[in-house]
């Protein structure tokens, strides 16, 4: 599904990513991890064309993202992504968040639009905010909005940049719930999370960045059982110690 | 000496005041959206990675922004005829003109608008597969007007102040209308009094309404 070859970025003179290669297998869930600035956020975004890479190759579902010739946008309407930030467009309604995608890009009718977005708030139990806007829902509600818009444009997989990091801890929950049950559905999904409980409980395998390279790529029962690199030791009994 | 003032003379003119100020709403109206329309193009180019184009956009902007607005109006009136063989009419160079001038001023508020929405958005829309068109569309633009609209008011209050420039070429606005009525009825103090306060009343409505939308926001 998702292929990476040697991904390597610069920007300027410093490199942010080194020859970073893995696989995603159709319905696979990978978890990215690692110290702050280690480039795990810039590797997700490469993924999808968000960020131009000066070396190497990605190919998702088949298709790769650095050719010149690739059609970027219709590439991206099949490649779901879930910000930090939410990202939900403030001057529309949450209706219109998860309409206009799939009226604009991929030429539904409104009526299709308006169903399929009114069964997937329901789904991530927002239905009866439909009117509302971004501004009035809770940070842990609005990410919810997100994934449920990332989901109307039916991608083939989802990316998953630091969704429950700008959350308060009560609001994790919420979205981490959503995105288990979208794991266990057998959605491809990468995603970049610190959050090692739902990576012990869905993901298939642990990747560890540090300094813009894969130091990691293991089964989790591997990467949390016997972590080869020390650098991950040591980012483990990190972040597992309280 | 107030008393040696005559108003009953604005009353038998304001007909005539009225076809004056209705040119100048016009020309403020006329020059507000083209201006904001050609501005946003001029923003987009100036922003654009196309080196040519955001060069020939901020020279634009540049060159509008560093000669008095009295000097284009000149200018334009007295050049253009030379160039087309066809002299435009006072009133349509100044519908011009402002449009032009107007157009490099909102293009800065504009720019900043533009660079006021968040990458984070900008990437949210890419991610959803909207094209540069369709981002702007869509995404940017909408939330970059909204965070300018009241510096985009202020910018038209200045403008409306401004339009009293094309006094200098005998294009009939409500200054212009003042004159002439101040000449007939031989009571040019009068008229000039009552027409300051009309520019007054409408630019103070005006920059009551900006506030009111900033405190809002």
């Amino acid at each position: 599904m998702i292929e990476l070859n040697n991904v390597s970025k610069w920007y300027g003179q410093s490199q942010v990513l080194d020859a970073c290669s893995t696989r995603v297998a159709k319905g696979e869930v990978i978890v990215v991890c690692g110290p702050s600035g280690s480039g795990k956020s810039t590797l997700i975004k490469c993924v999808n064309g968000l960020e131009v890479f000066q070396q190497g190759e990605i190919t998702v579902n088949g298709i790769s993202v650095g050719a010149a010739q690739t059609d970027l946008p219709k590439l991206r309407a099949q490649v779901g992504m879930v910000f930090q930030h939410f990202e939900l467009f403030p001057h529309m309604s949450i209706t219109e968040n998860l309409t206009i995608g799939q009226i604009r890009v991929l030429g539904r009718s409104k009526e299709a639009a308006l169903a399929k977005a009114l069964g997937l708030l329901d789904r991530v139990g927002l239905k009866e905010h439909a009117s509302k806007h971004p501004g009035q829902l809770s940070g842990g509600q609005q990410q919810r909005v997100a994934i449920a818009r990332a989901l109307c444009m039916d991608p083939v997989c989802m990316l998953f940049d630091e969704p429950t990091s700008a959350l308060d801890p009560e609001m994790i929950t919420e979205v981490l719930d959503v995105m288990v049950e979208l794991a266990k559905e057998g959605m491809t999904m990468m995603c970049v999370t610190h959050e090692m409980g739902f990576a012990r409980k869905v993901a298939n395998r642990v990747i560890f960045m540090d300094q813009g390279r894969i130091v990691e790529d293991a089964p989790k029962d591997e990467f949390f059982g016997t972590p080869r690199s020390e650098r991950a030791q040591q980012f483990l009994s990190k972040i597992l110690s309280h | 000496m107030l008393s040696d003032f005559d108003f009953s003379v604005i009353a038998d003119s304001l007909p005539f005041l009225w076809s004056g100020l209705q040119f100048t709403l016009k020309l403020t109206l006329t020059a507000m959206l083209g201006g904001i329309f050609l501005g946003t193009l001029l923003a987009l180019a100036r922003l654009s990675s196309v080196a040519p184009l955001a060069t020939a956009a901020t020279w634009y902007i540049n060159i509008m922004r560093s000669i008095p607005l009295v000097m284009v109006i000149l200018w334009f009136f007295l050049v253009i005829p030379l160039l087309t063989g066809a002299p435009m009419g006072a009133e349509n160079s100044a519908l011009v003109t402002f449009t032009l001038f107007e157009a490099a001023f909102y293009a800065e508020i504009m720019r900043a608008g533009i660079q006021s929405v968040t990458r984070g958005q900008v990437a949210a829309g890419y991610a959803i597969g909207f094209s540069y068109s369709q981002n702007m569309r869509f995404v940017i633009l909408p939330q970059a007007f909204r965070n300018m609209l009241p510096v985009l008011l202020t910018q038209t209050i200045v403008l409306f102040q401004d339009t009293s420039l094309v006094y200098a070429i005998g294009a009939k606005d409500l200054l212009k209308a003042s004159e002439i009525a101040g000449k007939n009825y031989n009571r040019p103090v009068e008229m000039v009094v009552f027409v300051a306060l009309v520019y007054f009343v409408i630019c103070f409505a005006l920059s009551y309404t900006v506030k009111r939308l900033s405190r809002r926001r």
